[in-house]
């Protein structure tokens, strides 16, 4: 299935204004992976996300959708094909009601109505929150919209699944369910975060980026202890592997 | 600050009501535009002097705030919001048309005819314009108009800046929020300060807006705004817009209070 590979060769971008955000990054990523994608505040995470969505487009270096480059003329395509949802849920969701928000993908995809109904209906269960598909999305709460944000991806059947931040903001309870949530998806995934506990948990794969370069890619696990790397980067072990802030034991 | 987070509520109210259902609110979007720009065509055309004759036309909207079960109150206090423009507009009339005329034994200038057909008529557009959109909503209006074949660049302005709005509100509210909460006791915004605070405003709505945008251009919106199901024309809606248009017709050719007029006191006679 290798139109479901997620290819970055050499990739640099620099904003108008001079300001360099990747400098030099390469990496492939296959069908059914999950990879985390962290670094520190200004790192170029975002960045990274936007030119692989197309929202950007870089200054050298290209990224490949299978084995399609992201142009603007591709864009289209590219996009039925990774979902990406977006740090605040608010930025997403723009509908009167859940449904049409959820809708608003595969209708502009100009599917027939019942097929937008099936897709939406499905997407709405995947993240468990059919009942609430009349309401208003401004009226939500957070974790409410969250699932809302995701299904609204879903719903368009993408192959692959880009989140940036998905558990900020949320409560612990709400938290632990976006994260099964992304345990049982089995689209390739690419996650960004400060959750790096969230990150262990969900993704095998961890990309460090430091200053628009790479500074690590590997076995989650491994790179998740290493906290001399996380370190030198801005980041520190996930919390779960730190030793108990009252005994401290590990 | 209250204000603005209690402005947002009542921006959304609009929507709101238009998801209920009635038996009004079940009319095809389409059958609803078409029908109220014929009303308002019909109501505009009346003379300036003709009073009387507009009365008939309170009928359509007052039956259809009763069967569409809306509540009174935020109706008509956003019908209240446009009458000191329209009064403003009229009060002049009567000092610059200020022929006398008798009425009912009292010579009164004809101004006072004029303004009030004005403000008549205007009050009936508005509340016309406000029903429509309460029992519609945006998004189905903007198909309606679509199906119209007005052009898509217009009805795209028209959705966006509908939803930009809130978003503007919202950016407002939090940043008043911020401010008072470092300025007690002050009241609005300072004016030295308000020249970085609008700034700020304009800036980080821009930002908003675009993140908006990017997330609809993510999933696929290319600019033609898809409501999805398309309403049909069913039999009711048909007999809703003809019902309706004939009654327009009847009132504008004959005049109904006249007749009715004729009508009793020939009964009475």
């Amino acid at each position: 299935m290798s139109h479901h590979k997620l290819e970055v060769r050499d990739l640099q971008f620099a904003y108008p204004d001079g300001q360099v955000a990747i400098k030099d990054i390469s990496f492939t990523i296959h069908h059914g992976e999950s990879v985390g994608i962290i670094g520190a505040n200004g790192a170029g995470k975002s960045t990274l996300l936007m030119l692989i969505m197309g929202l950007l487009f870089p200054t050298s270096g290209e990224v490949l959708v299978g084995d399609v480059r992201v142009t603007k003329k591709t864009l289209p395509m590219i996009r039925q094909r990774l979902g990406m949802v977006f740090q605040n849920p608010d930025d997403q969701l723009f509908m009167t009601t859940v449904y049409d928000d959820v809708a608003f993908g595969p209708r502009n995809y100009n599917m027939d109505e019942e097929e937008v109904e099936k897709r939406v209906k499905e997407a709405l269960e995947a993240v468990g929150i059919a009942h609430l598909k009349d309401r208003a999305p401004y009226k939500l709460s957070g974790g409410e919209k969250r699932s809302a944000a995701i299904a609204a991806v879903l719903s368009m059947q993408p192959d692959i699944l880009i989140m940036d931040e998905p558990t900020s903001a949320l409560d612990p309870k709400s938290r632990r369910k976006v994260i099964e949530l992304l345990k049982g998806f089995k689209h390739t995934k690419i996650i960004t975060s400060h959750d790096l506990d969230m990150v262990f948990e969900t993704c095998s794969r961890v990309i460090v980026i430091n200053q628009g370069e790479i500074a690590a890619d590997g076995e989650g696990a491994k790179i998740l202890r290493d906290s001399k790397l996380l370190e030198s980067c801005g980041l520190e072990i996930p919390l779960s592997f730190q030793n108990c802030p009252v005994c401290g034991k590990l | 600050m209250a204000d603005i987070t209690k402005a947002l509520y009542n921006m959304r109210l609009l929507d709101d009501l238009a998801q209920k259902e009635s038996s009004i609110h079940r009319i095809n979007s389409l059958v609803k535009l078409i029908t109220t720009v014929i009303y308002l065509a019909v109501v505009i055309s009346f003379g300036k002097y003709e009073i009387i004759r507009i009365l008939p036309f309170v009928f359509y909207p007052v039956l259809v705030f009763t069967l569409s079960d809306l509540p009174a109150m935020p109706i008509v206090k956003r019908i209240l919001l446009v009458e000191p423009l329209i009064i403003g507009i009229g009060i002049l009339n009567p000092l610059f048309d200020n022929q006398r005329i008798l009425l009912g034994g009292m010579a009164i200038s004809k101004g006072w005819i004029t303004f009030l057909s004005l403000f008549l008529k205007s009050s009936l557009a508005v509340t016309v314009g406000i029903l429509l959109i309460a029992t519609t909503g945006m998004d189905k209006l903007a198909w309606a108009l679509r199906i119209l074949k007005v052009p898509k660049v217009f009805v795209l302005q028209l959705v966006l800046t509908y939803r930009y709005i809130y978003v503007l509100t919202e950016e407002v509210a939090r940043m008043m929020r911020a401010y008072s909460l470092r300025a007690p006791g002050q009241k609005g915004i300072q004016l030295k300060h308000l020249g970085s605070f609008l700034g700020q405003l304009i800036l980080r709505t821009l930002d908003r807006a675009q993140r908006v945008y990017e997330a609809m251009n993510l999933r696929g919106f290319t600019g033609e705004y898809n409501r999805g199901e398309n309403e049909k024309v069913n039999a009711r809606d048909f007999a809703y817009l003809v019902g309706w248009v004939l009654f327009f017709i009847v009132a504008r050719i004959y005049n109904i209070p006249k007749l009715l007029g004729v009508l009793l006191t020939g009964v009475i006679g």
